[in-house]
């Protein structure tokens, strides 16, 4: 024990500067060289300021919606739901969930709603909807703004977030950038 | 559905690429034989030496090793338990968070540097950026303890006739410097240039677009993740792990986090042939773990893509499965690949919450832990699987009436006491703790309401997986369970610190124990260590010791769960 004590203590300070110390400078000067700058992605419009991958609470009818978050989007206190599949609280909430998504989109058949836009995310700040789930807003978005489903479905194609080289994972829609577009349309005309 | 299904093939592909070459690398950096960046690395590690007042080339025996290992752990533990309880006042904490509890800073430290990182704070709220870099370096350091005593292993089970096992120091720097720095270095680059935040500047203040302020936490996030994964680890720098999306921003990061925390343990079994010069037991090794891995994945992904019973019988669809927990980025197929690799491999880092699984799937998690070597964590995964290769060396040896030999040494009661009583811990800490913890619960459920996020078997699932997690080093966790309770953090804080100490004493007492024996010549009645006969062998005994100790327990959580679903 005593013949280890000191080189422990030692090689624990050395190891101490080399990570948290050097390792950790060269990396925050390799972030200085990226396009944002260790910053994270973040997108400036007309003097605002969003994270792309963050994802945002819509709940409003000129929008599209997002998933639901268990947190209610609290970008400083990340969470999922953590419920279990058979939990009856749990089950309740989808129930209402839909009854909300049906009461506010006459005309969507139940059995076109799907799933990831009634559960919640694992961080609840998914910023990403399927495209099914984009699709079936349009009609609500497009009476809400006075703008042609046409136009809209255009818009949402131009959005679609492709998988990987095309090959590889889920495609998908960032709701935010999808809604920013929105307002963008707005402001044309 | 299927671009999610090449994804994960992918996934898999990059890692037998990688891990190939890394692991004769790897070999040699062990095997002290030049590699190329040498030139770089040597004045580095006279350094550390230096600073460090060691001899790197001064020989241990088996004790001396695990003694050093204890010693330096113990200051690491100091060292841990001082920042996270004063971090309120100490430099770095741009958000003000506030310093830990005794109880939960034990319940940290001994996670972190117990290579668990089971959490029960949320890296948001409960840790300033000095406590993040902190346990970033036990990140580094457990995982080199954990890679360094593993190659003792290796040289152990090399060498002859010896008590001479190679230099704890030598081994330990080598890893740190050689190993886990480049590999962290490059993941970190390929991480800033998808958007993951490196930054020292605390919570930023937005108006959403619906016009409500919120703030938004950020970090020194691309120095911490990639060792996080590299050295199986898993600890999140926020509190949805690898969910977040400053986290793992895209399916490229979700790639390269998911290659990044398979790649050494895979890679050191081919280490382990490069050492021994035998690359068929190193074949038989990597085929037994392929194929636990691949019972235990491919039923998850079938799960998880198949949904929720109960939410299809509400008339909605479910074309990307069950996605309560999970996140539209990574879909279905990925999450559930990553949520049995980082079970099998004891990361624990997750991208999509376990809680909300379907019940088989958080059966096939659990089991991921309870085998615990199907790869299995860097250099620990190696030394539990090394147990079951001596108890089917001895059970098969029983079999055909030969004196067990394993390496040309004799096995003997000596070595089948400790191996017998390592394979039981396991399920010793896992049901005894959640026996313990359940029955607290049975007694009073008025007083112990915070317990469970979910009722009836579930609920029971949660506290199941919080002991197993915390035995199997692993650190993921059925999250719902409310675990910053002083029971939590100090039972669970005991088993982890249990659950790695023993594990290692075992073996290496086992390997060096071996290592001092005569070394006998194989011949004609050699029991044949790596053939596919011996791997079904090992994997039988892994089989029937998991079955025997777990099916109980996984009857009244998970099983009973199903089928009240379905």
């Amino acid at each position: 024990m005593k013949e280890n004590i000191m080189p422990a203590i030692r090689l624990t300070l050395v190891c101490l500067v080399f990570f948290c110390g050097i390792y950790t400078l060269i990396v925050l000067g390799l972030a200085q060289l990226t396009p944002n700058k260790g910053n994270g992605e973040t997108i400036n419009l007309n003097g605002k300021k969003y994270y792309s991958n963050i994802g945002q609470k819509f709940t409003e009818d000129r929008y599209f919606w997002s998933r639901p978050s268990a947190v209610d989007y609290n970008a400083a206190g990340a969470a999922g739901s953590n419920k279990g599949p058979s939990n009856p609280d749990y089950l309740q909430t989808v129930q209402q969930r839909i009854d909300t998504f049906l009461a506010h989109n006459p005309g969507v058949r139940k059995a076109d709603i799907p799933s990831d836009l009634v559960t919640a995310s694992g961080s609840g700040l998914d910023p990403h909807i399927s495209v099914q789930a984009t699709e079936i807003q349009i009609k609500r978005v497009a009476a809400v703004r006075g703008i042609t489903e046409s136009e809209l479905r255009q818009l949402v194609e131009q959005n679609v977030e492709k998988p990987l080289l095309g090959l590889f994972g889920t495609e998908r829609i960032n709701v935010l950038q999808l809604n920013l577009a929105l307002d963008h349309l707005k402001r044309k005309i | 559905m299927n671009t999610e299904i090449s994804g994960v093939i992918l996934m898999y592909a990059l890692v037998i690429l990688l891990a190939i070459p890394l692991g004769r690398y790897i070999g040699r950096v062990f095997s002290n034989e030049s590699t190329w960046p040498d030139r770089l690395f040597n004045p580095i590690d006279r350094v550390f030496y230096k600073m460090s007042g060691v001899d790197p080339t001064r020989p241990m025996t088996w004790k001396q090793h695990l003694l050093s290992l204890l010693t330096i752990n113990l200051v690491w533990f100091i060292l841990g338990m001082f920042v996270l309880m004063n971090m309120s006042w100490l430099p770095l904490n741009p958000d003000g968070n506030p310093s830990m509890g005794a109880d939960l800073a034990f319940n940290t430290v001994t996670s972190f540097i117990c290579n668990t990182n089971l959490q029960h704070y949320s890296g948001e709220t409960g840790m300033s950026y000095l406590g993040q870099l902190i346990l970033m370096l036990f990140q580094f350091i457990s995982a080199a303890s954990g890679i360094s005593i593993a190659s003792v292993l290796f040289t152990a089970m090399k060498e002859r006739t010896t008590t001479q096992l190679g230099n704890a120091y030598f081994f330990f720097v080598r890893t740190c410097t050689r190993i886990l720095f480049p590999i962290a270095l490059v993941t970190a680059v390929l991480l800033l240039l998808n958007g993951t935040p490196m930054t020292f500047e605390g919570k930023d203040t937005i108006t959403s677009v619906q016009g409500d302020t919120i703030q938004v936490s950020r970090g020194p996030v691309a120095a911490f993740v990639p060792v996080k994964h590299l050295g199986t680890n898993g600890g999140g720098f926020f509190g949805p792990n690898s969910a977040h999306p400053l986290e793992n921003p895209n399916y490229m990061t979700n790639i390269i986090e998911m290659v990044a925390q398979m790649i050494i343990p895979v890679a050191l079994i081919f280490a382990l042939g490069y050492i021994l010069k035998r690359r068929r037991f190193a074949r038989m090794i990597y085929g037994v773990m392929t194929i636990g891995f691949l019972i235990l994945v491919i039923p998850t992904i079938v799960n998880e893509v198949s949904g929720n019973p109960a939410i299809s019988r509400m008339g909605i669809s479910q074309p990307f499965g069950n996605m309560e927990g999970k996140e539209v980025r990574f879909g279905p197929v990925a999450s559930a690949y990553w949520s049995i690799a980082t079970t099998v491999i004891s990361t624990g880092s997750i991208n999509s919450m376990h809680d909300s699984f379907m019940p088989l799937s958080g059966m096939n998690q659990l089991l991921g832990m309870m085998v615990n070597c199907f790869y299995g964590g860097v250099g620990v995964g190696l030394m539990n699987f090394y147990i079951f290769i001596i108890l089917a060396v001895f059970i098969s040896g029983l079999m055909v009436g030969r004196t067990p030999e394993f390496m040309g040494k004799k096995i003997e009661a000596r070595e089948m006491k400790i191996a017998m009583i390592i394979a039981l811990l396991h399920p010793l800490f896992i049901l005894a703790g959640t026996a313990i913890a359940s029955h607290l619960y049975a007694g009073s459920p008025e007083a112990y309401a915070g317990w469970l996020n979910n009722p009836g078997y579930h609920g029971f699932s949660e506290m199941l997986y919080e002991f197993t997690s915390s035995s199997a080093n692993n650190g993921s966790g059925f999250e719902g369970l409310g675990d910053n309770t002083p029971f939590w953090n100090i039972a669970c804080g005991i088993v982890m610190m249990l659950a790695r100490y023993l594990p290692i004493i075992g073996p290496i007492a086992i390997a060096g124990s071996l290592a001092a024996k005569k070394y006998t010549p194989e011949s004609a009645g050699t029991l044949k260590t790596d053939t596919s006969t011996f791997g079904l062998m090992i994997f039988a005994v892994i089989a029937i010791v998991a079955a025997l100790s777990f099916f109980p327990a996984l009857a009244l959580g998970p099983i009973a769960e199903y089928f009240s679903l379905y």
